[in-house]
């Protein structure tokens, strides 16, 4: 397909340099491994698949989350969006949550979502405080704006940091932002942000061979709980 | 003991239960319905038969807004023109309402009643549902100022280890005892197994297992959830030809305390628990150590340890020494709580006591699967904890000898 690459450029927004989130690995209450690491633009197919089942899912307002992390992660995979990355969580090589955002100046990030696809376990919350590890500690950002669609979100990161409330509107839906300040990040981080570098051979070979995928009805099942039905 | 005197004997013929959980689609009424028609039809009912009807639940006057509920269930089960009642009494409304079915066949006023008990929770959030369960503490001088029920168990748990030296490892080993079973029992709201070093040893533990209610911590806590259990009653002497084997109330023992519990003079002393399990021994002539399976309230971990003494499984003291040594498991001393537990089953308020019965009728008619099923258990005990231990039922039920 031809393409004006001229035109390209222009449309595609500013990249910042962004190093590398250095990978951990988080033991979740099962006793299971959980590797956090960087996902790479050329995974952004193999991810969607985990995505998709969830379009269809309203509990919690997964079908929104997932909508427009899907669209995020496409603009991403396909240069529509200004310095975006994403972070996401395996176990044993399954995909089982997956978080992203960008840098919306050198100082400010946006986040943008947080997706649990294996719940019960804290996966959300073990990921977002990644995310938020990756702009204050490895960006270095000042702060980071933030909204939640669903009352879990708003619980889990309004209520447990606790952030702070602007007038700022956030990109995703209009409303007024959060804030997640050095202050904050660093108060709250003994509480909520766990996990040990390096991760050990082995749990990262596994996760790194593969991202494997649950089908769509243990996607559904593990999300929506439909057992006994 | 008042009222010893002789009672036809009440056995247990239909049990019903729904998965508990989360169950956005349907509503209370279904729920109620669904596992009525499943008690009915174990117990080989058809549409006739049911001579009164008993409603368990505690909430859906506040968070449904619907009264009446028995009114409503008895048509929708097409039991007209059967007696029908409501039964609040807190979490412990299940039992309630169970005892109310047997004293009205003990008495002769029935023959056969049906019972069930159902909460619909998850409608509301969590904070929500925590505040509903709160209003049954004394309105001015605990509610007001903001207690809850897990307030109260943080309490009474620091109390109980000044006092007795349980450890906060004691307490790990009941939610993971109780999550493992969870995973066995298709009913159950949380089927997620615990390790000891995702939720106690490990760094991260902090934020897999925080602090609830200090010392409690977010598995300490039964789950808000939605579900409901039926069972169905008859008098002993009615069961002509049982299909399955028949299990009857042997005991049945209900006491309170006070409200408040700054009016204890022993906070940690459950004499409600002590006292319904008493009478629930001696109007079935047994021991506890006659027990081959219990389950116990186990809203919080430290409840099933402080019961398991109060009951008289354990001396004051002991319990939690005995679950960190795997006497209430399956194969110990005295299994508690295999079916999960209030921990991993769930804890719709209403249904609750009922479904602690339906559990140990199963486990009396030896209809469990392997890992969870005692062998050749005889007589099972169920303790229903209304408030913070101050209106306490308690069961004592035998596998009728063929």
């Amino acid at each position: 397909m031809a393409m004006d690459m001229e035109l390209e450029m222009v449309l595609r927004p500013h990249q910042y340099e962004m190093p590398p989130y250095p990978p951990k690995v988080i033991t979740l209450a099962n006793g299971k491994k959980m590797v956090v690491r960087q996902a790479e633009r050329e995974d952004v197919p193999e991810i969607l698949k985990s995505v998709h089942p969830c379009l269809f899912i309203e509990r919690d307002y997964y079908d929104i989350v997932s909508a427009r992390l899907y669209g995020e992660l496409l603009a991403w995979y396909r240069y529509r969006v200004k310095s975006a990355y994403c972070l996401m969580g395996q176990v044993e090589g399954f995909l089982v949550g997956i978080v992203n955002g960008r840098m919306e100046t050198e100082k400010v990030g946006m986040s943008y979502h947080t997706l649990a696809i294996d719940r019960g376990l804290r996966i959300g919350s073990h990921l977002f405080a990644a995310k938020m590890e990756y702009h204050l500690e490895y960006l270095h950002q000042e702060e980071v704006l933030i909204v939640a669609e669903s009352p879990i979100g708003f619980r889990r990161w309004m209520i447990e940091y606790p952030l702070e409330p602007t007038k700022i509107p956030h990109e995703l839906g209009g409303g007024d932002s959060y804030l997640l300040t050095r202050e904050i990040y660093f108060k709250a981080k003994p509480r909520l942000v766990v996990g040990e570098r390096p991760v050990p051979a082995d749990l990262w070979e596994v996760a790194t061979r593969e991202i494997k995928f649950a089908d769509d009805d243990t996607i559904r099942e593990q999300i929506a709980g439909l057992k006994g039905r | 003991m008042a009222g010893t005197q002789h009672f036809r004997d009440v056995a247990v013929i239909g049990v019903g239960m729904i998965p508990f959980g989360r169950r956005d689609e349907d509503t209370l009424m279904d729920m109620l319905a669904w596992s009525s028609l499943k008690a009915l039809d174990d117990a080989g009912l058809g549409d006739g038969g049911v001579d009164a009807l008993y409603v368990a639940n505690m909430g859906s006057g506040v968070i449904q807004h619907q009264t009446g509920l028995a009114s409503a269930l008895v048509d929708r089960l097409s039991l007209l023109p059967a007696a029908a009642e409501s039964i609040e009494n807190g979490p412990a409304s299940g039992a309630s309402a169970i005892k109310n079915g047997l004293l009205a066949i003990a008495s002769g006023y029935c023959d056969t009643v049906l019972v069930v008990g159902g909460e619909k929770m998850r409608e509301v959030t969590g904070w929500r549902a925590t505040d509903f369960v709160a209003t049954m503490t004394h309105p001015t001088s605990e509610y007001v100022y903001g207690i809850t029920l897990p307030g109260m168990a943080g309490m009474f748990t620091r109390l109980y280890m000044e006092k007795y030296g349980v450890t906060r490892e004691m307490l790990v080993s009941i939610s993971i005892k109780n999550q493992a079973m969870g995973t066995l029992n298709p009913y159950a709201h949380v089927e997620m197994a615990l390790s000891k070093e995702g939720i106690f040893d490990d760094p991260a533990a902090i934020v897999n297992n925080p602090p609830a209610a200090d010392p409690l911590h977010l598995y300490d806590a039964c789950p808000v959830s939605d579900g409901a259990a039926a069972v169905v009653l008859t008098a002993l002497d009615k069961v002509k030809k049982p299909s399955k084997p028949p299990v009857v109330i042997a005991g049945f023992g209900q006491a309170t305390d006070t409200h408040t519990l700054q009016e204890r003079s022993d906070p940690t002393d459950l004499k409600a628990v002590t006292l319904a399990a008493q009478q629930a021994f001696e109007r079935a002539k047994l021991k506890p150590a006659d027990i081959h399976v219990a389950e116990l309230h186990d809203a919080f971990t430290i409840l099933e340890i402080a019961e398991s003494e109060h009951v008289g499984f354990f001396k004051k003291g002991e319990g939690g020494k005995a679950a960190l040594a795997g006497k209430t498991k399956l194969g110990g001393q005295i299994p508690i709580n295999l079916s999960g537990g209030l921990k991993a089953r769930g804890h719709p308020v209403g249904a609750t006591g009922v479904a602690q019965v339906v559990d140990i009728v199963w486990q009396l008619r030896h209809e469990l699967p392997k890992g969870r099923q005692v062998q050749n258990a005889q007589n099972g005990l169920t303790v229903n904890f209304g408030g913070f231990g101050n209106n306490v039922l308690a069961f004592v039920l035998r596998r009728v000898q063929e």
